[in-house]
Parts: C-alpha cells; sequence; structure tokens
C-alpha cells in the first residue's frame, strides 16, 4: 500500500544519501589533497559538505517557490479552471490527503506538468494552459494522479537531495577544472619536491579522473532514480483513478506535441510529467534520459486489463519490457486486493476541434491575465478586460445588464 | 548486574516497539474515520447542487417533469433519512434518476450549449467523482487497517485494547450499481 511505499521510499532516500555523499566527500578529499597534499583534503572535505549544506538549506526552504518561479507558473483559485480545481480535490481525495496542494497554471501551449513540494502540506501541482486545452477531463485526472502520486511518494524531497547532490559535485568539479586552467597548474609545480612528487602525479591523476566522472555518474545515478519514480507514479496514478487508459491517452496526446516548455532546463526537467526539453533528431540514450520512453509507458498502461493494483502494474511492467527489474519495492506488491478496473467513463469525452482547443487556451490566458468571465443567463460568456471601467456591461446578445462590482 | 541491565534494556526496547504498534493503530484508525467523514461531506454537497441544476434546466426540459420531480422527491428522503440503510437507499435512487437526466440532456442542444448549465454539470460531475473516490479511499483504508489488526504482531495489540475491524462500504442499491453508461457530450 501506499504507506509501505513511503516507507521504502525514505529508506532509499537514505541510501542515495550516504553514496552520493561519500562520492561528494571524496571529490572533496582528493581536490583538497591537490591543492596541499599535507592537510588539504579534510578542508576539501568541510568545503564540499559545507558547499552542499547551503544548497540543500536553500533548496529545503526555498526549493518550491524557487522552481514555481523560474517556470513562470501562477497560483490560480478554482474560478479560473474550476475542472482542474475539481479534478485535483477528487484526486486528493482518493489519496486521502489531508491537505488539498496549491494549483498553479503555467501560461505556455506546450503541454506539461509538474509537482512540487517537500512536505505534502505545502505541496503544489503545475500544470501548463497548453495541457488544459488539449486533455479531456478523463485524461486530466490521470495527469493530475500522477503528479499528486509524487506528492503522496514523497518524490519530491528524494529528488531535492539527489539533486543537491548532484549540484554540489558538479559545481566543484567545474570549479576545479577551471582553476587548472588559471595556474592551479603553476602551485603545483612550485610544491611539488621529489620525494612527494611521486604520490602528487596520483593524486594529480585521481582529482582529473574524478573531476571528469564524478558529475557523469552522479548524473546517471540521478537519472536512474528519476526514470524509477516516473514508472512508480504512472503505477500510483492508476491505483488512484482505477483508470489507466485516462493517464495512457494523455501521455499519447501530449507526446504528440513537439513544442518545447520555454520555461524548463535542464535542472527542472526531471520535475514534469514528461521530458520538456526535446531534442530534435537526436536519439536520447537510455542511461542519460530523465524519464522513461514515453511509447513504453503509453504500453505497459494499455496492457493493463486485468486490474489496477501495484501488482498488475508490475506485471504489465514486466511483459513489456520483456525482462524482470524491480519498480514496485516488495512491501507495495503484498497489496494483493483485487482492484477492478473503473468500468465506465465518469466525464465527458467530447471530440475537441483544433480550434475549440485554441480558444480555450485562449480564455485561460486571458483569465491569468486578470480578465473578469460573466456567464450570461442567456447562455454565452462576457469576457471583460481587466482595464473595463464602467460599474456594468450590458449583454450582447439578451441585453441583460451585469453589475461588475463583486 | 550486567545480566539484569540487559534484561531493562530489552523490556524497554519491547515496550517502545508496543507503544509505536499502538500509535500507528490509532493513527490508521483516524485515517479510517477521516474518509468516512469525507463521503459524507461530498453527498452533502451533492444536495446543495440539485436546486441549482434542477433551476438550470428547468427552462429547457419541458417534457421530462417525471424524472425532476424524483430527483426532488429522493433528494429530500436522503436528507431525511435517519438509519444509514435509509440514506444509502435513498442516495441509490438520487444517483439513479440523476443518470437519466443526464441521458436526457442530449436532447437538447441549447441546453448543452448553456454556459451555466455546463458550469453546474462539471460541478456535479466532480461531486459524484468525489463521492466514488471518497468511497474507494476509506475501503482502501479499510482493507489496510483491518489487514493490520489480523496480522502479527500487530493482531496483539489490536486484541488488548479492542481494536475492532471496520466494515468494507459496499453498494448495496443496484441503481446505484447500474450507473448509465452515458457519456455528455
Amino acid at each position: 500500500m501506499m504507506w509501505e511505499l513511503i516507507a521504502a521510499n525514505k529508506r532509499k532516500s537514505i541510501f542515495i544519501f550516504i553514496g552520493m555523499g561519500l562520492l561528494l566527500i571524496l571529490i572533496g578529499f582528493t581536490f583538497g589533497s591537490f591543492y596541499s597534499p599535507d592537510n588539504g583534503g579534510f578542508i576539501g572535505m568541510f568545503f564540499a559538505l559545507v558547499l552542499w549544506g547551503i544548497l540543500s538549506m536553500v533548496s529545503y526552504f526555498a526549493g518550491s517557490k524557487i522552481l514555481l518561479a523560474v517556470s513562470g507558473a501562477k497560483e490560480v483559485t478554482q474560478d479560473v479552471h474550476p475542472q482542474l480545481y475539481n479534478v485535483v480535490e477528487e484526486m486528493r481525495i482518493a489519496a486521502n490527503l489531508p491537505y488539498q496542494p496549491k494549483i498553479y497554471i503555467i501560461a505556455d501551449a506546450a503541454p506539461n506538468a509538474f509537482a512540487t513540494g517537500i512536505k505534502p502540506e505545502n505541496s503544489a501541482i503545475a500544470v501548463t494552459a497548453g495541457m488544459l486545452g488539449t486533455l479531456n477531463r478523463d485524461e486530466l485526472q490521470g495527469v493530475v494522479a500522477h503528479e499528486m502520486s509524487h506528492i503522496v511518494n514523497r518524490d519530491v524531497l528524494l529528488m531535492t537531495i539527489a539533486g543537491m547532490m548532484l549540484g554540489a559535485i558538479t559545481l566543484m568539479s567545474e570549479v576545479f577544472t577551471r582553476s587548472l586552467w588559471f595556474g592551479g597548474g603553476s602551485r603545483y609545480k612550485s610544491k611539488s619536491s621529489d620525494k612527494g612528487g611521486q604520490a602528487q602525479i596520483i593524486i594529480m591523476i585521481v582529482a582529473i579522473a574524478l573531476a571528469i566522472l564524478g558529475p557523469i555518474m552522479a548524473q546517471l545515478m540521478y537519472f536512474a532514480i528519476s526514470r524509477k519514480r516516473e514508472y512508480l507514479a504512472d503505477a500510483s496514478a492508476v491505483r488512484l483513478t482505477r483508470y489507466p487508459d485516462g493517464l495512457a491517452s494523455a501521455l499519447e496526446k501530449i507526446s504528440g506535441t513537439n513544442l518545447d516548455l520555454k520555461t524548463a532546463n535542464k535542472v527542472t526537467a526531471p520535475m514534469y510529467i514528461i521530458n520538456p526539453l526535446k531534442k530534435k533528431g537526436m536519439q536520447i540514450s537510455n542511461l542519460s534520459s530523465t524519464h522513461p520512453p514515453i511509447t513504453e509507458r503509453i504500453n505497459i498502461l494499455r496492457s493493463m486489463t486485468q486490474g489496477v493494483n501495484f501488482a498488475n502494474y508490475q506485471t504489465a511492467f514486466n511483459q513489456i519490457k520483456g525482462r524482470q527489474s524491480v519498480i514496485i519495492p516488495q512491501s507495495g506488491l503484498t497489496d494483493n486486493a483485487k482492484i477492478g478496473l473503473r468500468s465506465t467513463e465518469l466525464s465527458q469525452t467530447s471530440f475537441e476541434t483544433g480550434k475549440q482547443v485554441k480558444r480555450e487556451v485562449g480564455d485561460l490566458m486571458m483569465k491569468l491575465n486578470d480578465f473578469l468571465f460573466i456567464n450570461c443567463s442567456c447562455g454565452i460568456k462576457l469576457k471583460v478586460p481587466p482595464d473595463f471601467k464602467a460599474n456594468s456591461i450590458t449583454c450582447p446578445k439578451c441585453g441583460r445588464i451585469h453589475s461588475l462590482f463583486n | 548486574m550486567a545480566f539484569f541491565l540487559v534484561f531493562i534494556a530489552i523490556i524497554v526496547v519491547i515496550g517502545f516497539y508496543f507503544v509505536s504498534i499502538y500509535n500507528s493503530l490509532i493513527g490508521l484508525r483516524n485515517r479510517v474515520k477521516n474518509a468516512w467523514s469525507q463521503i459524507d461531506v461530498q453527498l452533502k454537497r451533492r444536495h446543495d447542487l440539485i436546486p441549482n441544476l434542477l433551476e438550470a434546466v428547468k427552462g429547457y426540459m419541458k417534457h421530462e417533469r417525471e424524472i425532476m420531480e424524483n430527483i426532488t422527491k429522493y433528494r429530500s428522503q436522503a436528507m431525511d433519512a435517519s438509519s444509514v440503510g435509509d440514506k444509502a437507499a435513498a442516495e441509490g435512487l438520487l444517483s439513479g434518476a440523476l443518470g437519466q437526466l443526464r441521458v436526457q440532456v442530449e436532447n437538447y442542444p441549447d441546453l448543452k450549449a448553456n454556459q451555466n448549465f455546463l458550469a453546474l454539470q462539471e460541478e456535479l460531475t466532480s461531486t459524484e467523482n468525489k463521492i466514488s473516490f471518497a468511497r474507494q479511499a476509506y475501503n482502501d483504508q479499510v482493507l489496510f487497517f483491518n489487514n493490520k489488526i489480523q496480522m502479527f504482531p500487530s493482531n496483539i495489540i489490536a486484541g488488548m485494547f479492542s481494536f475492532k475491524e471496520e466494515e468494507f462500504f459496499e453498494i448495496e442499491d443496484k441503481a446505484e450499481k447500474e450507473v448509465p453508461k452515458v457519456s455528455f457530450s
């Protein structure tokens, strides 16, 4: 069940914490010894830990705010997009989470979404306007369930810890390699004596090797965690919605677009539901991508016809991948309650034309820019710009007068 | 002396272990209660939405008087019901009647284009979803809680402090089970 997955996730957090931490300390020690063979190693270690500490503190206390600000997300109230608000609340209820995540909309036409928040109490879900325009209700529900699963499974905490380790390692290697260019080498030469020379050369080789390999290793570890989290979030999402086809067709739709999310970058990419940066014309290799191949995720979801619990997802995963790989921790698989699929589509599955989609996205952008929307009882929608000065407005169709004070 | 200290230490560790199991059982029972109250909240919200819905469709749907009367009737039955069984039955009938209304909406293109109605329809759809998700979450919680009560070693603590297994929320009413396979569009 969910709670055991959280426990497993916390254990895994500690494991990665130690693994990447050791790498960080090793790098600090080698770089330090390179500059001062006598006691520089410990100073280097100290610096590495302080750097990581500062990065972690910043990301722990301000991480979600920074992420939301960088991505250009804007917090919205229920009336901006009632359906999104409702779907988030539905998933909160399904996950039995006591806190409602804050809802943000990103004014971008590329369909994508992410979740943030170290603790469920101050979590947030951000969705792009393009996503809201392209998806129907069931698909949106699947996407929101996926994001809600990241929150429930404490994935954000795990990714933040791993991300900051990666950041510290990359930063130190960068500084080190640059200092080699600008005179680091000369200092080494002046200090080298006859008996220390041999050891110095070895330390130098190790330091350079670590400077090159360290960030790559850390990055691969980070990406490996990220991919596993995505599968797990898919599995949890299906368990929440009881409807794998919703998420599957959402993934199909959003993978069909080739728009890049303008506000995303390499660091924030793993937070999104699909990779926001598509390298056009380049085959993304398996090891170095933050997300599993989207077609594979879709195929797994589509082949879940027996039931929707975690064991069903694992079976479908093995079947599609053709190999055994642990996605769901063993504790999650004991949840052997037979959970059937939702039999009916609960919501509207309207066929939307491209024009309607564009209008919907346009409306959303207007709402984000403080336009006032009034539903007249004759059935049409009035869109009032924020700089409209009069106190009331007359409906052009039926002539009803709407007061603008409320 | 050393032996005695080790003995004390073991007792203390076991004590802490039992306390932590007890606390987790209490926490789980509270989650079950919370999940149950969510169902109630959503059922009440549906009752509040219905007058608005009927108001919105009244002008359009001239020929569906019977369905609308039924909705009103079942709503007040559900609100007045005192026992859980009566309430469940009335809620089931109410769901069925609302489903019939949805089918009929198909015949009124003007109604389907009305923004007010669309907004209400979204609210109603969402409330229906919330009811079923709340029920689903409640059953998940109950399953987890009951498993804990039956399994070793938490069953010892559960027995000592008489934690009782909770009941699943099953849908008994037929009308509720057969939510019509119809979509708005």
